[in-house]
């Protein structure tokens, strides 16, 4: 039964990342990388990668540690850890998939003060378990990359006319501009909420719970 | 333990830790990394230089090109690296001239940051391939709206003058300093 319980919370940890208190959409957070860099689809995947990343490391060994670090030093600690796996992600895009390091561009190493890290860090990471911590990195890495996939998809057929190459019409250049990608999430935000208001689903859990 | 040594202690530990992982992920990586700039290179000096074999890399104060030879090592064109400013942004180009500096032997943009649809369009083909076979002498030229009559000039892209401008200036301003110097 207590074990039941158990993995019916760790699938709610993993499934509210991606829809009810998914990061981009619901919370809102790490606007700087979703608006910048989702000018196809490939580089919104890619960001939402080396994010995930970092997030799940360090949400990991965060709550790994939890108990070790003295409360006064908690966010300089949280900010080491996260530091050293944004360094070890850039340095592997670097070495392996240069050409997607120089599109990401400062936004791989600006991974270190993504709200959504230090904000899973500090609300969650730090006050549950490893496994739970993980799941829950897991599902907001996830949603993260689900939404600046779909955000560079819509930009990127529109804006650039081109999708695995077999669309052909002038494309509409200011969705590839920083305006385009205002309206495309400021559209996507208001079908969201349009769905969920129509599906009548209740509100799911504070994506910081107060304990 | 009291709470300062605490704080100290946890602190340098991580501190510790974390330069260590990185130190070797930094070793792993860097041969990655310049192979990754060296290929690079290679790529933008074999397109703009035409028979080139071998090449020989050169630094002059702020100025950097590539000495091309061919097979028989035989001097057969020089690869210049150019950077200015453009409409938004820094823009870096690689242009290559002929042995005796007579033509332009082509032209490739390597990082750019104009107007996606407009003045990025200096980075296709149809506006690179002007580049090739351009006279060297007198400095290029650029005209709006019509076809190119004179050996030396290049039309520049419907929309980008200014980004077009700024690839001209560039390469004439690096090549004035290329001549100087070598």
């Amino acid at each position: 039964m207590a074990e039941g319980k158990v993995k019916r919370n760790l699938v709610f940890e993993f499934t509210k990342g991606l829809w009810g208190e998914n990061p981009v959409f619901r919370q809102l957070l790490g606007m700087c990388p979703t608006l910048a860099v989702t000018t196809s689809s490939v580089n919104g995947f890619s960001m939402g990668m080396a994010t995930s990343f970092v997030l799940i490391c360090s949400s990991t060994i965060i709550s790994l540690i939890r108990k070790l670090i003295p409360n006064q030093v908690r966010i300089a600690s949280y900010i080491v850890v996260i530091a050293t796996f944004v360094t070890m992600a850039d340095l592997f895009l670097k070495g392996n998939f240069p050409d997607i390091s120089k599109a990401l561009g400062p936004f791989v190493p600006l991974i270190v003060v993504n709200c959504i890290i230090l904000g899973r860090a500090e609300a969650y990471a730090s006050k549950h378990t490893p496994l739970q911590a993980l799941v829950d990195a897991l599902g907001m890495g996830v949603g993260f990359t689900l939404a600046l996939t779909v955000l560079g998809t819509i930009r990127e057929i529109l804006g650039s006319g081109t999708l695995f190459g077999v669309l052909n019409f002038e494309p509409w250049v200011v969705m590839i501009l920083p305006g385009g990608a205002f309206i495309t999430l400021g559209l996507l935000i208001g079908l969201l909420n349009f769905i969920k208001e129509r599906t009548g689903k209740p509100a799911s859990a504070p994506a910081c719970p107060i304990d | 333990m009291n709470k300062l040594t605490r704080m100290i202690v946890v602190l340098t530990v991580i501190g510790l830790i974390s330069g260590g992982i990185l130190a070797g992920v930094y070793q792993w990586s860097l041969p990655k990394i310049k192979a990754n700039q060296v290929r690079a290179t290679d790529e933008a000096v074999f397109k703009v230089v035409p028979g080139v074999k071998s090449y020989r890399s050169i630094e002059h104060d702020d100025l950097t090109y590539f000495k091309c030879f061919d097979k028989n090592g035989k001097w057969v064109g020089t690869a210049i690296l150019c950077q200015g400013n453009g409409y938004q942004g820094e823009i870096k180009l690689m242009v290559g001239v002929n042995a005796d500096f007579t033509r332009f032997t082509g032209m490739t943009i390597l990082e750019q940051v104009e107007t996606p649809g407009l003045g990025a369009k200096i980075a296709e083909k149809s506006f690179e391939d002007q580049f090739r076979g351009l006279a060297a002498r007198p400095p290029i030229e650029y005209v709006k709206g019509v076809a190119p009559e004179k050996p030396h000039q290049i039309q520049a892209i419907t929309g980008a003058t200014i980004s077009s401008r700024a690839v001209v200036n560039i390469i004439n301003k690096t090549v004035e300093e290329w001549l100087k110097a070598k």
